[in-house]
């Protein structure tokens, strides 16, 4: 019989408010085992821990019971004194009697007959419980960071400096990601690339830094610690140990129809390319849809042209298999496409442009070499219209339903470029909100309404109409004159939503991290472990858990660079103790509880048993403890009863039930 | 329950618009062909609902100016569609009036069938005042 303390938590008014903390402390008192009972104030606190390990001491408690806030906020915490005070950690179960109980009832009497069957509930496993020991696993010393834009340049340096290694997976032909494409950075207006290459430039050169670009993560198995990788590196038909980027084989290419993505499609570029002049590795890729070789198999002139030999038309896809210790997700983002806005003509007129088609028709190594003019007919305009939140915060299914975050400042810094360098042309902004918190943002978008002469209006455009004249009919609203506004635009810039890179879904599925509706990968805790997935092992840098602007994304890839230090520099990882096993006896072979496995734990052999003296050969289930979650999913599939989860057996989960329902 | 506070509860039931969803970005203003014949705006319906001023919206020049033409209903961003918070309106009008009915044979043969139904009958209650 075990000798079990029951202590009640008042969590301030929290808990004692709803609850009659006192009673549900008397009515342990009559539990069965129950040879102690208290309520504090705060149980979690110094003072309440102390309380316990005192009891722990001087009544001889065997099994603990905290009636406090939920498991997931300070099991660990309890866990942790009743091991100081000499107890097995695994002796301590919590009531949930606040988050299940008190925040969620408003009668208190109701309340507190909840929290005392929750609390005799707790006390009946207790009972069974017994002393577990964690076991151990080995860490590989080595990173992972899947995408290579500034959030996983950032992160991967930041682990690299600290001495271990990271690979980092891109899965275009170069690093660099949105921000290469950027133009000047916002409240700074310093020129995006000319802070973002040298940091490409010490990656590639940084000794414990791989760079796999033109690559993508295929499979990912294994654990925290221990994760094991399969890297697909596509074919670049280029050797990169031979090629020097001289860049002739791009000027002598003959296919120059493709769309280039790097400058969102505004012109094109050659079969044979790389993104951009900075990209690292400085070597191009044959697009071999593209490519006349590879369709017709006639040209070659690339490989004629190249001095160093370096084009392989027979190179192959290569699979990298390689294991990490940690996982840095890092994909970032796009922008939404805009077929279902064909209110404001994005598709119908080239001059109706995206903010993102904006940032290179400003750079000067874009599309119009950095001269504003329209795609059209590539006249200079006169009258801008920038329209705000496209896309975003809609509830309807055509957009999405959060704040895209940056396109209020990129705005502002739009327009104030603009007005700066070509002061004759007229700027109008709509907007519903200027949201602009950030160090020295507001004053910022002061500047340009201020000093720059943009014209904000509080309200939204309706309908932009292509005229026969080439102009742009703009219909919107000023609702603080008002008045509706009907104007003539040369050219309309769309503030479009940004969305989580679409391949963010698959590579969550692979991770088994979780992922929210807008595809945003979920926080281990919104607040207090916001760069960490739920999954162990991995973590989150950049747009890919929310939106955010450049010194955040930063910000955040150290902070996910710190927790992936903190688990590398681990030697060893404490497994958890709360696995599955089956017994041999009971065990019928089936395969259910394999096939329900979502850690591919569970796996069979042939075994010989002895049942009650009769020994026969059987197909038993296995299950590796490394892998196993605990999650419990077998032992309730298990059809014979022969899967238990210790910690949670199926004897403790009836005796709770049973305690529910006496 | 006052009668105006009745008569909004009709509005948003008859209409199925929740007015706390707008974010007031005046794209339906914007969208709006009769916005300068109105003396009460299509965004400003929304938040006359929500403030139950039923009284000044059901004497408004607005309720019978809004040509049914449902591009608010169609670009608004947040799921509250003006134009039906307008149509619901006059169908409180037409209600108190006693003429809460269609005749079957008034409804013109030829109309096309893609024509979404709550156009025809907002239109029909327009014309038929």
């Amino acid at each position: 019989m075990q000798r079990i303390g029951v202590f009640v938590c008042h969590c301030g008014s929290n808990i004692a408010a709803t609850v009659d903390v006192k009673k549900v402390a008397e009515m342990a008192l009559m539990e069965p085992g129950v040879v102690h009972a208290e309520d504090y104030q705060y149980m979690c606190s110094e003072a309440g821990q102390a309380r316990i390990q005192e009891a722990i001491k001087e009544k001889n408690l065997t099994g603990i019971v905290v009636c406090s806030c939920s498991p997931r906020m300070h099991e660990n915490t309890f866990r942790k004194a009743v091991e100081r005070a000499g107890l097995n950690p695994y002796m301590v179960e919590v009531a949930n009697i606040r988050e299940h109980c008190s925040w969620i009832h408003k009668d208190i009497e109701e309340a507190t007959k909840k929290a005392v069957i929750l609390m005799r509930a707790a006390v009946a496993k207790v009972n069974l419980n017994t002393p577990l020991k964690p076991g151990e696993s080995r860490v590989t010393k080595r990173a992972l960071v899947i995408g290579g834009g500034i959030a996983g340049i950032q992160t991967a340096l930041d682990i690299a400096d600290a001495g271990y290694k990271v690979d980092i997976v891109e899965k275009t032909p170069s690093i660099g990601g949105r921000m290469s494409q950027v133009d000047k950075t916002f409240p700074t207006l310093d020129c995006s690339a000319c802070i973002l290459t040298p940091k490409m430039v010490e990656a590639n050169a940084h000794e414990n830094i791989t760079i796999y670009t033109y690559s993508e993560v295929e499979n990912v198995s294994g654990f925290v610690g221990d994760f094991t990788v399969d890297i697909r590196k596509k074919a670049r038909s280029v050797d990169m140990t031979k090629c020097t980027g001289c860049g002739v084989c791009q000027e002598k290419c003959p296919s120059k129809k493709t769309p280039s993505e790097f400058n969102r499609g505004l012109n094109n570029r050659s079969a044979i390319y790389t993104p951009f002049a900075q990209a690292i590795p400085n070597v191009p890729v044959i697009d071999r849809e593209a490519c006349i070789k590879f369709k017709t198999g006639k040209c070659g002139l690339c490989s004629k042209v190249c001095q160093a030999g370096a084009i392989d038309y027979d190179q192959k896809d290569e699979i990298i298999t390689e294991k990490y210790g940690a996982i840095v997700v890092a994909t970032g983002f796009d922008m939404i496409k805009l077929d279902k806005y064909d209110e404001y003509a994005y598709s119908q007129s080239k001059d109706v442009i995206t903010s993102l088609e904006l940032e290179r028709i400003m750079n000067a190594a874009g599309p119009t070499k950095g001269h504003l003019e329209r795609m059209s007919d590539g006249k200079p305009p006169k009258e801008m219209v920038f329209i705000q939140c496209v896309g975003s915060r809609c509830s309807d299914d055509r957009g999405k339903s959060y704040c895209s975050k940056i396109c209020c400042m990129y705005t502002a810094k739009h327009a104030m470029l603009i007005r700066d360098k070509y002061p004759d042309v007229n700027v109008t902004v709509f907007y519903i909100d200027v949201r602009t918190p950030g160090k020295n943002f507001d004053e910022f978008y002061r500047r340009a309404v201020e000093d720059y002469g943009v014209n904000y209006i509080k309200g939204q455009v309706g309908k932009v109409i292509p005229q026969s004249n080439g102009k742009l009919l703009v219909r919107g609203v000023d609702l603080i004159d008002q008045k509706q506004i009907v104007k003539e635009a040369d050219m309309v810039v769309l503030a479009a939503a940004i969305e989580p890179n679409p391949d963010v879904r698959k590579i969550a599925t692979m991770l088994t991290a979780s992922i929210d509706t807008n595809n945003f990968l979920t926080e281990a805790h919104a607040k207090l472990r916001p760069v960490e997935s739920p999954t162990a092992g991995i973590f989150l840098s950049g747009v890919c858990q929310g939106p955010k602007d450049i010194p955040e994304t930063v910000s955040q890839a150290g902070a996910a660079a710190v927790k992936a230090i903190g688990l590398l520099a681990k030697d060893k990882l404490m497994t958890n103790p709360c696995t599955a096993h089956s017994d041999e006896l009971l065990c019928n072979g089936c395969s259910n509880c394999a096939n329900v496995c979502p850690y591919g734990a569970i796996s069979y052999e042939d075994k010989e048993v002895n049942d009650h003296g009769k020994r026969e050969v059987r197909r038993i289930a296995q299950v590796n403890s490394a892998l196993c979650q605990g999650c419990g999913a077998c032992t309730v599939t298990c059809p014979s009863g022969a899967m238990d989860l210790q910690g949670f057996s199926n004897r403790q989960i009836l005796a709770e039930v049973d305690a529910i329902c006496r | 329950m006052s009668t105006e506070k009745k008569q909004a509860e009709q509005i948003k039931e008859i209409s199925g618009v929740n007015p706390l969803k707008c974010m007031k970005c005046g794209k339906c203003s914007a969208s709006c062909p009769s916005y300068n014949e109105m003396d009460i705006k299509p965004h400003q319906f929304v938040s006359y609902v929500q403030n139950e001023d039923i009284e000044s919206l059901v004497n408004s020049k607005s309720l019978w100016k809004c040509l049914s033409c449902f591009a608010c209903v169609e670009r608004c961003p947040r799921d509250v569609k003006p134009g039906k918070l307008i149509d619901a309106a006059r169908q409180i009008v037409v209600r108190q009036k006693g003429q809460d009915y269609l005749l079957a044979d008034e409804i013109p043969e030829l109309l096309d069938p893609d024509v979404p139904q709550q156009l025809l009958v907002s239109a029909f209650r327009r014309y038929r005042r």
